[in-house]
């Protein structure tokens, strides 16, 4: 009876603004976690999403490109998936295409690790997301 | 350019996604760290355990 109760009670609670809250979460990684008060969970995503994106930036990885998306269908598939995963990583991104980083697709290991690390951050980011909706929603704490 | 090595690549990729996996999946702080570590112990049970087995298969 308790926890029907208290099941009642959470769902009739108002959701605190999800959109709003995916909008932030993923521009400003942490930060929608920062709005729902849980600073020190948001201040864990920040740095773990900026840690691996500079990584990824001194390891020069290459940023995949939507106009690179030409020729099979899995090369296709890996180039528009790279992008919404580079698109993820939020402020860093844009900030990274607004100060001019883009460095040439080289055959170098060391590229090829960075380029998986910048999309690592942005698909962090994304698991990041997804549990801010779930918090501004009541589906957990 | 920064250069590391796949292990040292590795390490980091591990210590990063069980960050991430611990926060995002438990409720309580202990469920958290206990979840990140497990999942911290377990890249690191593939990473050896592969790389063993590529020695091996290699000869």
């Amino acid at each position: 009876m308790m926890s029907v109760t208290s099941t009642g009670a959470a769902a009739a609670a108002p959701t605190r603004f999800p959109f709003l809250t995916i909008a932030i979460a993923w521009l400003i990684p942490g930060g929608g976690h920062f709005l729902l008060g849980r600073r020190g969970r948001a201040a864990i995503i920040f740095c773990s999403v900026l840690l691996a994106f500079l990584i990824g930036v001194m390891m020069r990885g290459p940023l995949f490109q939507l106009s690179g998306a030409s020729g099979d269908v899995l090369s296709r598939l890996i180039q528009i998936g790279g992008f919404i995963g580079n698109l993820a990583a939020g402020i860093f991104y844009f900030a990274a295409v607004l100060l001019g980083y883009g460095p040439p697709d080289q055959a170098s290991h060391t590229a090829d690790y960075g380029s998986k690390f910048i999309v690592m951050a942005g698909l962090m980011n994304l698991l990041a997301i997804v549990d801010a909706y779930e918090i501004a929603t009541h589906q957990k704490e | 350019m920064w250069k590391l090595d796949h292990f040292e690549v590795s390490i980091l990729f591990a210590l990063l996604a069980s960050v991430i996996l611990g926060l995002v999946t438990k409720r309580t702080d202990r469920e958290r760290l206990r979840y990140g570590l497990y999942c911290f112990g377990c890249f690191m049970l593939a990473l050896f355990g592969i790389g063993w087995f590529m020695k091996l298969l290699h000869g």
